[in-house]
């Protein structure tokens, strides 16, 4: 469903101090997006403060030049905003997580609302070594999710290939002093000077922010763990590989489940794999994963302990006049989502973002293609291994709007009511702070319009892998390699 | 290219030869962009298990795609669409256009369902691989002439027309010979070899290629002779007669 998209949306704003209203509510699909914020990993913001000396706080909300300290481990792999929206998570091909939060209004500098700053840094996976297999295990994030918000501090759930953590976040505002035994240094006293005892108070401090590593989830994955979901019980969640899903308990580290299990006997005649997975928001007893061949099954733990036996199958017949070689590669699902009502999950595969109905097997409802223009240069993207990039995909708040990304620094949001689409870019160079973004297009064939990208000029490198949306308001984060850009509708 | 004689006889003649021409030329560019894939997948695959931990998703991905090659190679060595019949009923008309050559192809392979592989199975790889052919590719010109390209009908078709071809050029100097076959790939290049590959009842294998795979049909006969004859050395040097 390509409409030949939206020159500009009327621009839609919120009253001061609210959240803006949905898309939904609106009658409006995408808005105008403007950016708010492009965010550098801290060892960038470190590097520049070193060198030029400049604000951590400018560095993070304003526009810089190319200084290109980027290097491979500053590459985000996963971007996760927690249940309110007033964190923001990224892991990164270093193993380093960072969470951003949302600057609090204040009405000195309203404008500053709906920007995030970084909150905690901590390094979650180290590369390990497999001995056995002399195998090096990768610390890139896979995947952060996080739990619900149950005391002040925040959980999170963080993964590489292979081990799962749950980490702790929490504030640290005040401190202990007058210990007896130890100086204000934490050095040991003489116990010989000590003559008099006193309680201990808390003083105020400089707030701090501290990860500490609560739970350790290793030894369960023989294969690489693509997906993590929590369940909606909040005691259970379950770590999904290329073959296999465990369940886990978050009090039990030592032990999971494993519920399901498509390893065949003989290894020869695998030919099918498992892509992604995800619970069902509302209904502790089902989920979903995804598999390499294009379809999805939905599972019902109540049925059996191993669910091998899947209680719904989903999966396109498929088109013969669109049959080629690589029809199965492209046709491989990449991401899994259920939507917020749990009524609807969306997939997406190389080259179109699906909506299906739980209630309907046998075809999706909905079929929105990305970047069809790429149908004729599979080949090419066989040879240079584009064609194996795995996108996610995302809802908005109210599942009124999708979005996935796309190459060149591209991203696309389709807004299921209207069903217009439009296609923006996360760029420094096409970006100016509050700014409205301005729809791209890519021509096909034939002439090319002034504003227009031509597919052969796009640039493959720079893939947008990995956005979120904001739970509640219009405002989404795109990762393009090591930035993070953070857009929201424009506000008056 | 032609002579007047021979334009006079059939009207139609050129467009017929430049069918035949575009459907050699379609034919031996797609088995040879397939064979390209095949061995950019074995590649591929090779690289995976070089790499510290391959990537399963991928390599598996790769895998089946080596395997759908695999399969539509040995089926297209044995695969007839045409009945003898339809064979025998003017293949010339056949030629007339790849298009009307592939359309009645195609119906007839609508209602039969394929093993695995139908003709929109070899549409999109031509599609992708093969600009030259794209126009066509709707029609799905490569399948039908590659089915029909089997050994008994098609060599019908084709040995007639090179009848054709070499009446014609009885009248010509030698050197137009190469004109004809300028634009064709090897190894319809190389006449002799089409020729001794079309009498014998054999063509290069599709299946050449691969590795661990039997070919399809034996290869084109000019070699097995060569092959024999020097057996036939080794055996009787081995004997001492």
């Amino acid at each position: 469903a390509t409409a030949a998209g939206p020159e500009r949306l009327g621009p839609w704003c919120s009253p001061t101090g609210s959240p803006a209203p949905l898309s939904c509510e609106t009658g409006c699909g995408e808005g105008s997006w403007i950016l708010v914020c492009r965010l550098l990993v801290p060892t960038q913001v470190s590097l520049l403060s070193m060198e030029e000396d400049i604000d951590t706080r400018k560095i993070n909300n304003s526009f810089l030049r190319d200084h290109s300290y980027a290097t491979e481990a500053d590459i985000i792999s996963t971007v996760e905003f927690n249940h309110t929206g007033e964190l923001l998570a990224t892991g990164d091909k270093g193993g380093r997580v960072v969470i951003f939060q949302r600057e609090q209004e204040s009405k000195n500098q309203i404008h500053r609302r709906g920007e995030y700053n970084v909150y905690s840094t901590f390094q979650s996976h180290e590369p390990e070594f497999d001995y056995l297999k002399s195998l090096e295990i990768e610390e890139k994030i896979n995947k952060i999710r996080w739990l619900p918000q149950q005391n002040a501090a925040y959980f999170l759930l963080s993964t590489n290939d292979k081990t799962v953590k749950l980490w702790k976040v929490s504030e640290r505002d005040k401190r202990p002093e007058g210990y007896n035994l130890k100086d204000e240094e934490g050095r040991l006293r003489d116990p010989a000077t000590i003559t008099t005892l006193r309680v201990p108070v808390l003083r105020p401090m400089d707030l701090m922010v501290e990860a500490t590593p609560r739970r350790v989830f290793a030894n369960a994955h023989t294969y690489h763990i693509n997906s993590i979901s929590v369940n909606s019980d909040y005691e259970t969640y379950m770590s999904a590989d290329d073959l296999r899903i465990n369940l886990w308990n978050f009090e039990i580290t030592n032990q999971s489940f494993n519920i399901v299990d498509i390893k065949p006997a003989n290894m020869e005649e695998l030919t099918e794999v498992i892509t992604a997975a995800e619970f069902h928001p509302h209904h502790c007893n089902t989920f979903v994963y995804s598999s390499s061949k294009g379809t999805i099954r939905l599972c019902d733990m109540r049925a059996s302990a191993l669910c091998d036996r899947h209680t719904k199958f989903f999966e396109e017949p498929e088109d013969p006049s669109n049959r080629s070689f690589f029809s199965e590669i492209i046709s491989s699902i990449s991401d899994v989502k259920f939507s917020h009502s749990g009524r609807y999950i969306m997939t997406r595969d190389y080259l179109t973002v699906k909506v299906w109905d739980l209630n309907m097997e046998n075809r999706p409802i909905e079929t929105y293609q990305v970047h069809d223009y790429l149908r004729s240069k599979l080949c090419s993207l066989y040879e240079n291994d584009c064609i194996f990039d795995k996108f996610e995909c995302v809802w908005n708040g109210s599942d009124s709007v999708i979005m996935t990304g796309s190459y060149n620094n591209f991203f696309r949001m389709f807004d299921r009511n209207t069903k217009r689409d439009v296609t923006l870019e996360a760029s420094r160079e096409n970006s100016k702070p509050r700014a409205i973004l301005k729809p791209r297009k890519v021509c096909v064939g034939g002439k090319r319009r002034k504003d227009e990208i031509s597919v052969d000029s796009l640039d493959f490198s720079k893939k947008i892998l990995h956005t979120a949306w904001h739970p509640s308001e219009n405002i989404i984060a795109v990762a393009a390699t090591n930035n993070l850009y953070i857009f929201q509708d424009k506000v008056n | 290219m032609f002579t007047r004689g021979l334009k006079r006889k059939c009207v139609g003649h050129e467009e017929d030869m430049e069918g035949a021409l575009a459907g050699l030329k379609t034919v031996s560019s797609y088995s040879l962009q397939r064979q390209s894939l095949l061995d950019m997948s074995l590649v591929k695959l090779q690289l995976c298990h070089m790499l510290v931990e391959p990537n399963l998703c991928r390599s598996v991905l790769i895998a089946n795609t080596v395997r759908q090659i695999q399969e539509e190679m040995t089926q297209d060595g044995t695969w007839r669409s045409v009945t003898p019949q339809e064979a025998g009923r003017a293949p010339l008309d056949r030629l007339v256009s790849t298009e009307i050559l592939c359309r009645s192809a195609w119906e007839q392979e609508g209602a039969r369902p394929a093993p695995g592989l139908g003709d929109g199975h070899v549409q999109g790889p031509v599609s992708d691989l093969c600009p030259v052919t794209s126009a066509q590719a709707p029609r799905h010109p490569q399948s039908g002439i590659w089915e029909l390209d089997s050994p008994r009908e098609d060599r019908g078709g084709f040995h007639k027309s090179l009848d054709q071809i070499f009446e014609t050029l009885e009248t010509k100097n030698p050197g137009c010979m190469e004109e004809l076959f300028s634009d064709v790939d090897s190894p319809y290049y190389d006449l002799d070899t089409v020729l001794t590959g079309m009498v014998g009842g054999a063509r290069p294998g599709p299946c050449e290629g691969l590795e661990g795979l039997a070919p399809a049909t034996p290869g084109p006969s000019s070699s097995c002779k060569s092959d024999l004859g020097e057996l036939d050395h080794v055996v009787e040097i081995l004997v001492e007669t």
